[in-house]
């Protein structure tokens, strides 16, 4: 019971993890928490169900090209609302991405309207045990495209001249401009690839429930930013980290308490941290330098 | 005893050292150098001295009371006040704003007295104003009081900040490299005002890259490198200290910054 | 007295317009209170509506449940707010700005949640049966007071060092300012006024829901700060105004607009930020055209002493023309 629990929690927050991994890294390049993230991966998700539903594509290919249209989404969102921003205070811009947020949102409702669609997997879903555990192929597929999808990035990020990029802008900008990096590029790379992963996540939880709406991604989004603080912003695999125990720590919570509390418990969580060890499990002490 | 002790002062950033077994007393009335290499630790020290970062090691005694353990505000109100390296002004404030917000701490209107203005709090209020319109004049930028702080040109900036600064009223004023940026006869006015300050019986700490003015005004140098003190004394003795050269690698001691 | 005026309001304004007004005045109290905090504070609040949420069940419970009347339950219901203001504000405040949003946001959410959740509040159903004790003119006195009371703050040792943690927080602290204590002394007398906002809404609308005051209604209120002007009272007022009676005035004229106002709300948060920062009104350190006025007139500075000011000598009062008034 206890270890079906930790499964069911580890599905979701993986792709927790995947919404936490473009926060952190936005946040790491920028020192911005790009609100609009969440809208974001329900652009993604319903991208996908367009693309399986009307354009009737095959998985595959309809989950990059999910992916790769969102990426195309976040540059767009960065170019307009965060890059004239670059220069002024972090209260303009903060304010600036909760406008995006609820421009993207709402222009989703009018186009969509507030209903939510069905997103059926076009794959057989087969379900079955393992040991005493039930699961099925849906979950599982779940599971392997997030891990997938992290060790990709953990490649992007150790081994190509993008990833060192992306982690020069993020200690010193101006330094990393100087040494020939093109910050801007790097920036809109940045949003490009956590807006995929976003996506991968909506297309996922699309399917995994059976819904997609233009609000689904007010929660996700609260809660992968959660995920973000709890391992640490700017550190990636504190994302991933975060990510996971949010996931699972929010099933125990449901199972203790009651799924009206659901929410609630990410927002404690979040508290906490930011009270008793706002640097998150992994993440680092920062000193301002004065 | 000295106005301010600083004994075996340490402070560590995880695991780099940047102020590392300091000791330095300074003197009722006196006028203090820091010098050093960039790096060395200056900016650290003032930063310790005014509560924004605590010692890891070491004690830190003022006029009798110890620092280690108090916030920047509490500092401020047992009389040290600062500038900063990179001016730290309130940019949308007008001048003589920024000059009566140094002055906080020395009135005493609270929360309920600012809604429902008495008469006391107004004369407060009155008073701060032109003390600080007395202050700039001091600083000499008579004129500017209503100009927002941001419009200001660079060295009026820093000598605003230095107004600020004694709008607090302070025994002690730190200065961190006031002098940066200015050309041969700001830093002439800059070494007379703070000869003024002198008379006014406030000592100075002075942050300076500027060998001639610090040598021209210091009465004592300490100077620092990577962290460490590793000379003390009188401008001529340190000019000829082997060690202070060495770690200026033989940069010419008359370079200004 | 009240009654007379509301006598005299009710006969030349239709109930629509007045309903209209009175929201809007709760509305002007709900963004003023918040400009406090964001604007002349700096800190990004992103929960405001709780704090309405909170006087606004206290003063619906005391009345429904424990027959209190409207004059005791309102300032209850401030006070209750302003507690809350305080618990929420005493651990947050010490975080630094995207942090902090992010925690108000996150009270705010749990202060929802659990009016959702608890049997006392009604929960899902809401809160039904307050009776109509709200009217325009005590609406307009309310939305009177705490503009003369922000604004007398605003213009006092505690309104420069609230903008002095704006402008630069170290500095702040360097100046002597206790910045923990000032920014929860803002947060608090903000969840005040939020309090008696949301009191006054409850007397009004007579029935109270959780998704009256989720997160998107406090964006709504800072929308209304941001396009007035960031640290400016009037700007607030103006923006309240303007975007409580667009919404409706749309409604009759363009319906198919109006639905979709938040995704104006949005476009309009971001085009401010990039084009005009400072809002409509712009933020001025001295607030109104009374204090630009006595501004211009005492930049003409004392006659000062000749020489240097002696330190720690209070300085005798000067000639000047100064009329005193902060």
């Amino acid at each position: 019971m206890f270890a079906q629990q930790l499964l069911n929690g580890l599905v979701t927050g993986s792709t927790y993890a995947l919404i936490a991994l473009g926060y952190t890294m936005v946040y790491g390049v920028l020192q911005l928490i790009n609100f609009a993230h969440g809208e974001i991966y329900m652009m993604g998700a319903f991208t996908g169900l367009l693309l399986v539903t009307v354009a009737k594509l095959p998985f595959p290919l309809a989950l990059l090209l999910a992916m790769g249209s969102t990426a195309l989404l976040g540059v767009v969102i960065e170019f307009l609302a965060y890059r004239p921003l670059r220069r002024s205070s972090r209260l303009s811009v903060l304010i600036s991405a909760i406008g995006m947020s609820i421009f993207v949102q709402n222009v989703a409702l009018w186009i969509w309207g507030p209903s939510t669609r069905s997103f059926l997997p076009p794959f057989p879903v087969t379900a079955f045990t393992i040991g005493s555990l039930r699961t099925n192929t849906l979950e599982l597929l779940t599971l392997a495209v997030a891990l997938a999808m992290m060790v990709g990035l953990h490649l992007l990020v150790t081994r190509t001249k993008l990833g060192k990029a992306m982690r020069a802008v993020a200690q010193d900008r101006e330094t990393a401009a100087l040494m020939g990096v093109n910050v801007n590029r790097t920036i809109a790379f940045t949003f490009a690839i956590g807006s995929s992963l976003a996506a991968a996540a909506g297309v996922m939880v699309g399917m995994l429930f059976n819904a997609v709406t233009p609000t689904m991604g007010v929660m996700p989004g609260l809660k992968g930013f959660v995920a973000a603080v709890l391992g640490g912003i700017g550190h990636i695999p504190g994302a991933m980290v975060g990510g996971l125990v949010l996931g699972m720590v929010e099933v125990l919570g449901v199972a203790l308490l009651s799924s009206q509390w659901r929410d609630a418990v990410a927002f404690a969580i979040l508290i906490l941290v930011l009270l008793y060890r706002p640097s998150g499990l992994l993440g680092r002490r920062t000193q301002e330098k004065v | 005893m000295a106005l301010l002790e600083v004994r075996e002062l340490t402070m560590e950033f995880g695991g780099l050292r940047a102020v590392d077994d300091v000791t330095f007393d300074v003197h009722q009335g006196e006028i203090l150098s820091i010098i050093g290499p960039n790096g060395a630790g200056k900016t650290t020290v003032f930063n310790v001295l005014t509560g924004l970062y605590h010692p890891t090691r070491g004690e830190i005694v003022f006029n009798g009371h110890r620092l280690n353990e108090l916030k920047p505000y509490q500092i401020t109100a047992l009389g040290i006040a600062r500038t900063f390296q990179n001016i730290r002004l309130f940019r949308e404030m007008t001048v003589w704003e920024n000059v009566v917000v140094g002055a906080h701490t020395r009135l005493k209107s609270g929360f309920f007295p600012s809604i429902f203005k008495g008469p006391a709090t107004r004369r407060e209020e009155r008073a701060a104003r032109e003390q600080a319109y007395r202050h700039l004049e001091f600083v000499g930028l008579r004129g500017l009081e209503t100009a927002k702080a941001r419009q200001l040109p660079y060295g009026a900036q820093r000598r605003l900040e230095i107004a600020r600064a004694l709008a607090a009223d302070p025994r002690l004023l730190l200065l961190d490299e006031p002098a940066a940026g200015m050309n041969a006869t700001e830093t002439a006015e800059l070494m007379e005002l703070i000869r003024k300050l002198k008379r006014q019986s406030i000592t100075v700490i002075l942050i300076e890259h500027d060998m001639r003015m610090v040598m021209d005004i210091s009465e004592r140098i300490v100077v620092l490198d990577h962290g460490r003190k590793i000379a003390e004394g009188t401008p001529d003795e340190v000019r000829r200290n082997e060690a202070v050269i060495a770690a200026y690698l033989g940069a010419s001691a008359s370079a200004g910054h | 007295m009240l009654d007379w005026a509301d006598g005299l309001l009710r006969s030349f304004i239709n109930p629509y317009y007045y309903g209209i007004l009175v929201t809007i005045g709760i509305n002007i109290i709900l963004a003023l209170s918040l400009n406090l905090v964001t604007g002349f504070t700096g800190q990004l609040h992103l929960g405001h509506a709780a704090f309405m949420a909170v006087g606004a069940y206290t003063a619906g419970l005391l009345a429904t449940k424990a027959g209190v009347g409207f004059a005791v339950a309102v300032p209850a219901a401030g006070l209750a707010a302003a507690l809350a203001g305080v618990v929420v504000g005493l651990p947050t405040l010490r975080l630094r700005g995207d942090y902090l949003a992010i925690a108000t946001l996150g009270f705010g959410e749990i202060v929802r949640i659990t009016l959702l959740n608890l049997d006392i509040t009604g929960g899902p159903f809401g809160l039904r049966g307050i009776p109509r004790q709200t009217n325009l003119p005590i609406v307009i006195l309310a939305v009177v007071i705490a503009f003369a009371v922000l604004r007398s703050l605003v213009n006092s040792r505690v309104g420069r060092a609230l903008v002095a943690i704006r402008e630069d927080e170290v500095a702040a602290q360097t100046m002597g300012i206790d910045t923990t204590r000032y920014k929860v002394t803002a947060f608090t007398v903000a969840a005040f006024f939020a309090g008696v906002a949301g009191a006054l809404f409850a007397y009004w609308f007579r029935y109270l829901n959780p998704s009256s005051f989720g997160f998107m209604v406090s964006i709504e209120l800072l929308a209304m700060v941001v396009f007035g002007g960031l640290g400016n009272l009037l700007g607030s007022a103006l923006g309240a105004g303007v975007m409580t009676y667009l919404p409706e005035f749309l409604r009759t004229v363009a319906p198919a607009i109006a639905e979709r106002r938040l995704v104006f709300y949005g476009a309009l948060l971001v085009i401010v930020m990039i084009l005009r920062p400072n809002g409509l009104l712009g933020t001025s350190s001295e607030q109104g055209w009374l204090e630009v006025w006595l501004a211009r007139r005492r930049s003409r500075p004392p006659e000062a002493r000749s020489g240097a000011p002696r330190h720690g000598t209070p300085p005798a009062a000067q000639g000047g023309g100064d009329g005193g008034a902060a």
